[in-house]
C-alpha cells in the first residue's frame, strides 16, 4: 500500500510540474472590430482568421519565445463606431493589454491611431502598439502616419496600382467607368484610378466618374444604364456591402459582360449573391491569394481553417501575417513587455509569408509591402466563398507591389 | 431617345414596386388612422420567407406561399396586438408598430444572419426580354410589371365594384354605423390589415431578387414609403399609384442624367468663379443631379404639403 501511495504522490508531483510548465505567459491581443450589427460578418471573419493563425502559426508550433509564451485573442465589439472603439481601447488598456488590432473601417482606424499616439506621448514608459490589419485609407501611412501604427494590408493606392496593371495589360480596355460611394474612401479610389490610368495608359478614356450616396441607393438600375450607355469596357468600384451587391447585380442585369474591378466584391454573401452571373466578370484586388494556394503550407493552413470554421471564409489572407510577424518581433526582443523595442523590431522586418509571399514592413511609413493579386470569380476555385461553390482565383500576381511608391510620412521616433 | 425609353421603363418598374408597398399601407392608414411603421418589415419578412421556401420548392411556390404566411402573421398581430393597444389611443399604437419593426429586424438577423442572401430570379425568367440599343431589359422586370398591374386592378375592382369592397370602404369612414347595420367591423379591420401586410410581403418576394435580401432592406425603403402615401394622399389607392410612379420616374431620371449645377447656373447667367476649389459656394457649383436625386421625393413632399396638404388625390381634410 505504501508503495502505491508513493507512486500516487510521485505521479501527482509530476502532474503539478507539468501543469506549471503549461501555465505559460499569455500575450494578449485586443481585437477591436464590429462583432454585432450590420458589419458583424466582417469582424467575425477577421477574428476567426486571427484565432486560426495564432493557433496554427504561433502557439502550436511553439513559435513565441521558444514556446514559453502564447498569444491569446481578446475580442472587443466596437459596433463599427469610432466612439465605441475608443471606449473599448480604454477597457483593453485597463486590462493590461498593450497590443491592439483593428481593421474594419478607416474612420475607426484614424480615431484609434490618434488615441494610441496620444496615450504613448503621455505614457512614454507604458506604450501601446496598434496593428492595423485591413483599414486601407492611404493617409494612415502618409500624412497621418505615426510610429506606433503598423498596416498589414495593402493600402488603397497600392491595390489600385496592381489593379491598373491588370487593366493596362489588356488592350481591349479603352474606356473605363469609375463609380463609388460618396465619402472619403470612394473619393480616394476615384482619384487613384484617374492618376494611375493616366500614368500607365493615357489612351484609356474615363467615360464616367461618379459618386453615389452611400447606403441609400435602393435600385442601381439607372446607374447601370449609364454605365452600359457609356460604352465602358471595364468598371472600377470601391463599393462594399449592400452597395457592392446592388451595383454588381444591376450592372450585370443590364447586360454588361465585361470586367468589374472591385476592392470588396467577394465573400460575406456577395459571391453567393452574384452566383453564376459574376463568373469571369467580377474581379477583386487584394493582398495575397487564396486560390491557388501559393504554398503547400498555405494549402494546409487554409484547409484547416475551413475545417475549424466551415461557415466563414478565409477572406483576408494578409490578416494571417499579423500574429507570426508580431511573434518574430517579440522573439527578436526576447520578451513581450518591451513594446517600444518590439515596435522597433517590427519596422523594417522581412518575413516570408505562406499567403502573401515575400513581405516587408516598410520602415519609412510602416506600410507592409507584399504580394498583391487581381483575382477573378470562377466556379473552379479550390477554396470557395459563402459555400457557393465559386471563389476567387489569382489572375495577375504582383510581388512586392508598390515597393518603391512614395510616401509623405515623416515618422517621429521615440 | 433609346436611353430615355429604357429609363421610362425602369422608372415604371421602380414606381410599381413602390406602389405594391404603399397600397397596403395607405389602406391600413385609413383604417387605423395611424401609420404602420412596421409595414416595410413585412416586406422584408416576405423576401426572407420566400427565400427559405424557395430553397425547398423553388421560386414559384415561395411566391404564392410567403405572402400568405406574412398576411396571416399580419392578421394575428392586428387581432392580438394592435386591437388591444387601439383603445389607448394613437400614440401607443404608433409605438407598438415601431417596436414591432425593430423586433422583426432583430428576429430576422437572429435566424438568417447579417449577410446578403443569394435569392435570385427563377431560371424561367432569367433572360433578357428585349434590348433597347444594347440595354437589356430583363424578363423578370416584365413579370414585375404584370404582377403589380394585376394587383392594382384586382384591388380597384374589389374596393369599388364588390359588396365586400363597399363594406370595407363604409367601415373605414363610418365604423359605428356599419357595426350597427350588422357587419363585423373588427373582422373587416383584421382582414384589411392581413391583406395589406400580405401585399407588402408579395412586394418583398418580387423585389428580393432585384434589390437584394439583407437585414437593412426594410430600413432602406421605410421612409420613402411614407413619403409616397403622403404625396398621394393618405388613404387613396389612386393617389398611391400616381405618387409611386412620380417618385419612380423622379429618382430614375435624376440618376440617369448628369446635369450639373454648373450647367444650370451658367445657363441662367452666372459665371463660375475661377478659383472654385477655394470658393465658399464650391459645393453648390459642383453639385450634380444624381447627387440630388435621393432628396427629390422629400422635396416634392414638402411642396405638396404646402400647396395641397391632403395630398394629390386625398379627399379628406382631417
Amino acid at each position: 500500500m505504501n508503495k502505491f501511495n508513493l507512486m500516487m504522490a510521485t505521479a501527482l508531483a509530476a502532474g503539478l510540474v507539468a501543469g506549471a510548465a503549461a501555465a505559460q505567459e499569455k500575450v494578449r491581443i485586443a481585437f477591436i472590430d464590429p462583432l454585432s450589427g450590420p458589419f458583424a460578418t466582417t469582424g467575425t471573419q477577421g477574428l476567426a482568421i486571427y484565432r486560426h493563425s495564432v493557433k496554427e502559426l504561433v502557439n502550436e508550433p511553439g513559435a513565441l519565445l521558444d514556446g514559453n509564451a502564447e498569444f491569446e485573442m481578446v475580442p472587443f465589439d466596437n459596433k463599427i463606431s469610432a466612439k465605441e472603439s475608443l471606449i473599448q481601447l480604454q477597457v483593453a488598456m485597463d486590462q493590461g493589454i498593450r497590443v491592439i488590432a483593428q481593421g474594419a473601417s478607416s474612420g475607426v482606424a484614424n480615431a484609434l491611431t490618434e488615441a494610441v499616439a496620444k496615450h504613448n506621448r503621455r505614457n512614454p514608459d507604458d506604450p501601446v502598439i496598434f496593428l492595423n490589419h485591413s483599414a486601407v485609407d492611404p493617409a494612415l501611412t502618409n500624412d497621418k502616419c505615426q510610429f506606433w501604427h503598423f498596416r498589414f494590408d495593402a493600402n488603397a493606392d497600392i491595390k489600385m496600382d496592381a489593379l491598373t496593371d491588370d487593366i493596362a495589360a489588356n488592350p481591349d480596355i479603352k474606356k473605363v467607368y469609375v463609380i463609388g460611394q460618396d465619402y472619403s474612401f470612394g473619393k480616394a479610389v476615384a482619384a487613384a484610378a484617374q492618376r494611375f490610368l493616366q500614368e500607365k495608359r493615357p489612351d484609356i478614356e474615363i467615360v464616367g466618374n461618379e459618386l453615389h450616396p452611400i447606403g441609400k441607393v435602393k435600385d442601381f438600375t439607372p446607374y447601370a444604364r449609364k454605365i452600359v450607355g457609356s460604352g465602358a469596357d471595364a468598371v472600377i468600384t470601391g463599393n462594399w456591402g449592400g452597395d457592392m451587391v446592388g451595383l454588381g447585380k444591376a450592372v450585370m442585369g443590364a447586360g454588361f459582360d465585361k470586367p468589374i474591378y472591385t476592392y470588396y466584391g467577394a465573400t460575406s454573401g456577395i459571391t453567393a449573391a452574384f452566383g453564376e452571373e459574376g463568373d469571369g466578370i467580377v474581379k477583386l484586388v487584394g493582398a495575397g491569394q487564396v486560390n491557388p494556394a501559393p504554398t503547400l503550407e498555405a494549402q494546409e493552413f487554409i484547409e484547416a481553417f475551413y475545417v475549424s470554421f466551415p461557415d466563414l471564409d478565409f477572406g483576408q489572407p494578409q490578416m494571417a501575417n499579423v500574429a507570426p510577424m508580431l511573434a518574430a518581433a517579440i522573439n527578436e526582443v526576447g520578451n513581450a513587455t518591451d513594446i517600444k523595442a518590439i515596435a522597433y523590431a517590427l519596422e523594417g522586418m522581412e518575413y516570408d509569408s505562406i499567403v502573401t509571399g515575400k513581405t516587408l514592413m516598410r520602415e519609412s511609413d510602416h506600410q507592409t509591402i507584399q504580394t498583391v493579386t487581381v483575382q477573378g470569380q470562377t466556379p473552379e476555385a479550390a477554396f470557395d466563398y459563402d459555400n457557393s461553390g465559386r471563389g476567387m482565383v489569382a489572375e495577375t500576381v504582383v510581388e512586392l507591389a508598390s515597393n518603391d511608391s512614395a510616401t509623405t510620412c515623416e515618422m517621429k521616433r521615440p | 431617345m433609346a436611353l430615355f425609353l429604357v429609363n421610362v421603363l425602369d422608372g415604371f418598374v421602380t414606381g410599381l414596386l413602390l406602389f405594391m408597398l404603399c397600397s397596403g399601407l395607405t389602406l391600413i392608414f385609413s383604417m387605423m388612422g395611424v401609420l404602420n411603421f412596421a409595414h416595410a418589415s413585412f416586406y422584408m419578412l416576405g423576401a426572407y420567407f420566400a427565400y427559405q421556401i424557395s430553397l425547398v420548392t423553388g421560386f414559384w411556390i415561395g411566391l404564392l406561399v410567403a405572402p400568405l404566411i406574412v398576411g396571416l402573421i399580419g392578421a394575428l398581430i392586428e387581432r392580438y396586438g394592435l386591437r388591444r393597444v387601439h383603445k389607448y389611443g394613437h400614440v401607443p399604437e404608433l409605438i407598438f408598430t415601431f417596436g414591432l419593426a425593430l423586433l422583426i429586424e432583430e428576429t430576422i438577423q437572429f435566424f438568417w444572419g447579417k449577410s446578403q442572401l443569394p435569392f435570385s430570379e427563377p431560371a424561367a425568367l432569367d433572360f433578357a426580354a428585349f434590348a433597347i440599343a444594347g440595354n437589356a431589359f430583363p424578363a423578370y422586370k416584365v413579370f414585375m410589371i404584370a404582377v403589380a398591374m394585376g394587383i392594382f386592378l384586382t384591388l380597384l375592382y374589389i374596393l369599388t365594384k364588390t359588396r365586400i369592397g363597399m363594406t370595407i370602404q363604409a367601415a373605414l369612414s363610418y365604423p359605428e354605423t356599419v357595426q350597427n347595420l350588422g357587419h363585423n367591423v373588427p373582422l373587416v379591420f383584421m382582414c384589411v390589415f392581413g391583406v395589406g401586410t400580405a401585399m407588402a410581403g408579395l412586394a418583398g418576394v418580387i423585389a428580393g431578387p432585384v434589390l437584394g435580401v439583407f437585414p437593412g432592406m426594410a430600413l432602406q425603403l421605410g421612409s420613402i414609403v411614407f413619403v409616397t402615401i403622403v404625396i398621394g394622399g393618405l388613404g387613396s389607392l389612386w393617389g398611391a399609384l400616381v405618387a409611386s410612379l412620380i417618385i419612380g420616374w423622379l429618382q430614375t431620371f435624376a440618376t440617369a442624367y448628369d446635369v450639373t449645377a454648373e450647367q444650370v447656373l451658367t445657363a441662367i447667367g452666372f459665371t463660375k468663379p475661377e478659383m472654385i476649389w477655394d470658393h465658399p459656394l464650391q459645393d453648390l457649383w459642383t453639385l450634380t443631379l444624381p447627387q440630388l436625386g435621393p432628396i427629390l421625393p422629400y422635396l416634392l413632399m414638402v411642396i405638396v404639403l404646402v400647396l395641397r396638404p391632403q395630398g394629390l388625390m386625398g379627399n379628406r381634410e382631417s
